[in-house]
């Protein structure tokens, strides 16, 4: 399926990434020919064939509602971009 | 000395022929005399590498040591190591001090094993040429201009250098198997879930897996008895008994059926490495085992099915990465969208958000079935070929690379060029089957990798079987010209 420059920009907007005007092109030549990749897949016929999410069809595993880990707020926030007061800081949302 | 296999290490600790303090501090001061050829390591840390060997020295001469007791070895810096920077190869991550251990760092923590440091990457292990690290590419050894393989190209160019007698890397498509048969070294990809995920920074969650890469099978088997085992704090972690992976090593190959699937000796195949593979098959043939050819239909189709499922869960595995909570944040962000925007495009190399990008379209709304359902059902017929292949035969066997290793800047250009590296070796992580490859000679003069393939928690077989082979060869005692 054929992509233009305006599916990269929606893409990248769905995706929260900043891609510059004179990149978006070369953005679109190799998404488009990895994309091309893909057509190969759908010649096979996969009806009745379930979809692989874990190599071991592992489902997942449950463990007592106990509280296992100690309060780290101060070491987990110390690697932190902007903090203040125990919470994280980021540009004003609501005025 | 540092031609010496970790095994050799073990043993002149324990005899008292050197200490940990002693070869730790020659490994350090080797790596600060040549690394800057090969730029194999992102952070070193002398000081703690000292401080760890130190108290490995104590605990030998109390006489508890372990096997891997003071083994000097090198970390992928994708292993989050508590104080030490971990970059992930990004520069999202430059500032990232991780404040807490992978669960294999605590591990090899608790044997005293030392760290040297950490090894260049491919941007969040992405990448089959280590040229996608934001600490410049991984030169190989082997040959100058020539890459190490990808994404642990900063792992293998280290033990091929001689800057650490063993690594630990991680395996997402490729990336422990590829760079080992492209520097002349063993490396195992363990049964997905073998080795806890915990601390090792995520790229595609139903695929990665952590091995090691060293320069015996016997090594390989040492490391991996360490890293292997449950751990609940990962929650796709094997809770199947973990072998010691050495007790067999030396078990007889007589009568070992070896399956050859016809679609890995293709066209596409460089004629000198099938040639070398075949040589190594008749080596087989000679310790006592027999060939027999058999078909993995579906292995063309590993490349589309992994190139949707790898990004998938990496577009959603790196949604982590939006300057709130750690690593980079772009300067004087105007809103929210904006901080979330220009971070990720100012943080992310090409090759990184390229992948996000796919994986973002391939999971959007009026798309999923076509892509990512599709590719998960493609995923399963994969499985089963391997699966009914495995009924008939103990070991599958093949080239680990179509070719050896390439110039830097050779396959830069077209990402799909780069992507068919990984043709033997992205079906395995689909499966989730363990996996090596051993040193099986040389083309123009650079090394080439034979792919051992085995079934689910088969390690200690495939460690057997590659171990016999280097006691039959000499192929992996081999080192880069200059060394």
């Amino acid at each position: 399926m054929a992509l233009d420059k305006s599916d990269v920009d929606k893409i990248a907007h769905l995706a929260r990434i900043n891609i510059e005007e004179q990149d978006t092109q070369a953005y679109l030549q190799n998404i488009t020919s990895i994309l091309g990749l893909f057509d190969q897949m759908q010649e096979v016929d996969t009806t009745d064939v379930e979809p692989l999410a874990h190599p071991m069809d592992a489902i997942q595993r449950l463990r007592a509602d106990d509280i296992t880990e100690k309060n780290q707020r101060e070491l987990l926030q110390s690697v932190a971009p902007a903090i203040e007061d125990g919470l994280f800081l980021v540009p004003k949302v609501i005025d | 000395m540092f031609s010496k296999t970790i095994a050799q290490l073990s043993q002149g600790l324990k005899t008292g022929e050197f200490s940990s303090s002693e070869i730790t501090r020659s490994y350090l001061d080797q790596i600060a005399a040549q690394d800057s050829k090969y730029n194999s390591f992102i952070t070193v840390t002398p000081e703690l590498a000292m401080a760890q060997a130190k108290a490995a020295d104590e605990t030998i001469g109390a006489g508890n040591a372990h096997a891997m007791t003071g083994i000097p070895i090198a970390h992928k810096d994708i292993f989050c190591t508590k104080g030490v920077r971990t970059s992930a190869g990004s520069k999202m991550l430059d500032n990232f001090i991780a404040p807490y251990n992978a669960t294999i760092i605590e591990k090899f923590n608790a044997v005293q094993s030392v760290s040297l440091g950490k090894t260049n990457m491919d941007e969040f292990a992405m990448g089959s040429s280590n040229e996608n690290s934001y600490y410049g590419a991984v030169t190989n050894p082997w040959g100058d201009n020539r890459v190490p393989g990808g994404s642990s190209g900063g792992s293998a160019a280290a033990v091929a250098a001689q800057l650490a007698p063993g690594s630990t890397g991680t395996d997402t498509g490729g990336s422990i198997r590829q760079p080992a048969a492209l520097t002349n070294l063993t490396g195992i990809k363990p049964t997905y879930g073998r080795v806890s995920r915990f601390g090792m920074i995520a790229f595609a969650s139903s695929l990665d897996q952590a091995g090691p890469i060293t320069k015996t099978a016997e090594d390989a088997a040492m490391m991996l008895n360490v890293m292997a085992g449950f751990d609940a704090k990962d929650s796709t972690s094997a809770q199947t008994a973990v072998d010691d992976y050495t007790a067999t090593l030396n078990q007889p190959l007589k009568g070992l059926k070896i399956g050859l699937p016809k679609e890995f000796f293709s066209a596409d195949l460089n004629p000198q490495i099938a040639e070398r593979v075949q040589s190594a098959l008749k080596e087989y043939q000679a310790l006592g085992a027999e060939l027999k050819e058999i078909s993995l239909p579906n292995t063309a189709l590993s490349i589309p099915a992994y190139y949707i499922i790898a990004p998938a869960e990496a577009s959603s595995n790196l949604s982590r990465f939006d300057g709130v909570k750690f690593g980079y944040r772009c300067e004087n962000p105007v809103d929210l969208e904006d901080m979330y925007k220009r971070t990720r495009g100012e943080g992310f190399g090409t090759e990184v958000k390229r992948r996000i990008l796919v994986g973002t379209y391939a999971l959007s709304e009026g798309f999923y079935d076509a892509y990512y359902k599709k590719a998960q059902q493609i995923r399963r017929l994969i499985q089963q070929d391997f699966v009914n292949a495995l009924k008939e035969v103990d070991v599958i066997m093949g080239p680990t690379t179509p070719q050896p290793a390439f110039k830097i800047g050779e396959k830069t250009a077209d990402p799909i060029d780069m992507y068919m590296e990984d043709i033997y070796t992205l079906s395995l992580n689909l499966a989730g089957l363990p996996g090596m490859s051993v040193p099986c000679g040389q083309v123009d003069d650079l090394p080439v990798g034979l792919q051992i393939i085995g079934n689910y928690f088969a390690e200690q077989r495939l460690l057997n079987v590659a171990h016999m082979f280097q006691q039959a060869t000499d192929w992996h005692t081999q080192t880069a010209p200059g060394l």
